[in-house]
């Protein structure tokens, strides 16, 4: 099946493909999927005051898997965590124009924004 | 190098010049329907789809009265498994096959079981094969057949077909060869394999799309089959439906060339390959070989990258032709169950990458894929969570996914 442009842009030009050092206070990790489903999202966060200052992924799996956390990050840069919380997997489907047996990577994406949240609030006693 | 390049020839190739050429005519001037029993031009067409039906038996070692035309392997594979069964419905009800079958194999026998047929399904070694000794082991008084392939689709491995049919014919059972993928490619001989029903197909040896054959013996011992299609008796009633004239004529051909030119192109195409492997092996670590190293047919490699999910990578590489046992590139989310029937873990069947030489790959496109694949493997580990997380030391197999 063919890709959507927009997937071929993140896949070629992966915006925010990296690591922080996941021991920083300030950083949230959430790493969801697994190998043997063929794939995994590692996706970062640093916060500062409730704001997300930066994002950092990387992602073993299909085009559409890295283009959906690659925008993931794109889209939380510069949020609040609350709002952030807010960002909906349908939201990714519709921006990268996903068809329907690729809908799993942009729910993978949507999980991995809220488990890196959820570990930045445990590892910061809230 | 022209481009894109073509490195998928399992899946189909490309129509020889030679065999476009001897098929035009029968579009354009002999276009006869060969049952026309009153005119030139149905005389023509049955002239020439008796003068095919010469080749395509030759190439397999049989008697040009003993294949059936059919639309492609996967009718074939089909007229043989549901045919056998209902003509010898009598003499029992068990079929032997095993699970790294194309799925046309496959799929009828589960619906045969579907219907109280009883299927045994063997598995396959770590290296893709079927022991022979397990086939002995499954046969029952009740068993009327035992479909074995020739050359696996995904990892060209090659299957001991003639221990398998020296069983057989001990025991009195009729035994099928799906020998699509290995015809042309690696010597067939349905005597000394001895093979009674095969099933094979143009597309896959340079010929065109939509024509087949079914080879079905006519003594020692003499098969009969029940038809699937109904309709004018066409093929002495095995096959009704109006002959594919150009197709048989061009399969023919196709099977012509292949013969003359078998010897020479499997030695090239198992140099290429051998250049391709140790090109990728040498200059990527963690790549692993799927299917037996040696007993494999010339043109196949198959290889697991680690770390890199396979349509990610092929989506790297769009220029050039290749497919992939991930799920991502099928409609199940199911990685390759011929990978899993290995005992590959399914991380590395995501990772898996099928590359399919034929005639028309040259040295400069092996090397040309060599670099593109490493380049692009590189460039997804950097990206790849797993290989990160292995370089640091943790043991993948230890971690507990959240999915
Ligand atoms: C082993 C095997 N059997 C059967 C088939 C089906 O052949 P066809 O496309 O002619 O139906 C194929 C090709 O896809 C194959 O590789």
């Amino acid at each position: 099946m063919p890709y959507s442009d927009e997937v071929i842009d993140h896949y070629n030009n992966p915006r925010n493909v990296g690591s922080f050092e996941k021991d920083e206070k300030d950083v949230g990790t959430g790493v969801v999927g697994a190998p043997e489903c063929g794939d995994v999202m590692k996706l970062q966060l640093k916060i500062d005051n409730g704001v997300i200052v930066d994002a950092k992924f990387k992602t073993f799996g299909c085009g559409s898997a890295i283009a959906s956390s690659s925008l993931a990050t794109e889209w939380v840069k510069g949020k609040s965590v609350d709002e952030a919380m807010t960002l909906k997997n349908t939201d990714i489907v519709e921006k990268l124009h996903l068809p329907p047996v690729k809908i799993h990577c942009s729910v993978l994406a949507e999980d991995a924004i809220k488990a890196a949240i959820e570990d930045y609030k445990k590892r910061n006693g809230g | 190098m022209n481009m894109p390049i073509y490195m998928d020839n399992h899946s189909t190739t490309k129509v020889d010049p030679g065999v476009i050429e001897e098929m035009l005519p029968y579009f354009t001037v002999h276009y006869g329907n060969a049952a026309s029993r009153n005119h030139t031009f149905g005389w023509d067409a049955d002239k020439a789809v008796e003068a095919a039906r010469e080749r395509v038996t030759k190439i397999i070692g049989a008697d040009s009265r003993e294949i059936i035309f059919t639309s492609g392997a996967t009718e074939s594979n089909n007229l043989a498994l549901k045919g056998v069964v209902e003509m010898y419905v009598e003499k029992g009800n068990h079929i032997i096959t095993q699970v790294t079958e194309h799925r046309s194999v496959l799929d009828t026998a589960k619906r045969l079981e579907k219907s109280g047929i009883n299927v045994t399904f063997l598995p396959v070694d770590s290296n893709g094969l079927v022991d022979p000794d397990d086939v002995r082991k499954a046969i029952t008084d009740r068993t009327v057949l035992i479909s074995i392939m020739l050359v696996n689709n995904e990892i060209g491995v090659i299957q001991p077909i003639e221990e398998i049919g020296k069983i057989a014919k001990e025991r009195g059972i009729l035994f099928h060869c799906d020998a699509t993928q290995g015809i042309g490619k690696v010597p067939v001989d349905v005597q000394t394999m001895g093979i009674d029903l095969l099933s094979y197909t143009a597309h896959k040896l340079y010929g065109p799309k939509g024509i087949g054959a079914l080879y079905v013996r006519r003594k020692n011992p003499r098969v009969r089959l029940s038809p699937i299609i109904d309709g004018g008796g066409h093929e002495r009633g095995m096959r009704s439906g109006t002959l594919n004239v150009p197709g048989i004529v061009g399969f023919g051909k196709a099977c012509e060339i292949a013969m003359k030119v078998m010897k020479e192109e499997s030695a090239r195409l198992l140099s290429l390959r051998e250049r391709l492997r140790k090109g990728i092996t040498d200059s990527l670590e963690e790549v692993y070989l799927n299917g037996h190293p040696a007993r494999r047919m010339p043109g196949n490699l198959n290889l697991s990258f680690a770390y890199v999910e396979g349509e990610s990578l092929l989506m790297g590489l769009k220029e050039i032709a290749l497919s992939s046992g991930s799920a991502c590139t099928s409609a199940t989310l199911e990685p390759s169950y011929v990978l899993q029937a290995l005992g590959v873990s399914p991380e590395l069947a995501h990772s898996s990458v099928r590359f399919g030489l034929g005639r028309f790959n040259t040295e400069e496109e092996v090397d040309y894929v060599i670099n593109r694949v490493t380049e692009t493997v590189n460039r997804l580990r950097e990206m790849s969570p797993l290989y990160e997380m292995a370089k640091a030391g943790v043991d993948l197999k230890q971690v507990r996914w959240r999915k």
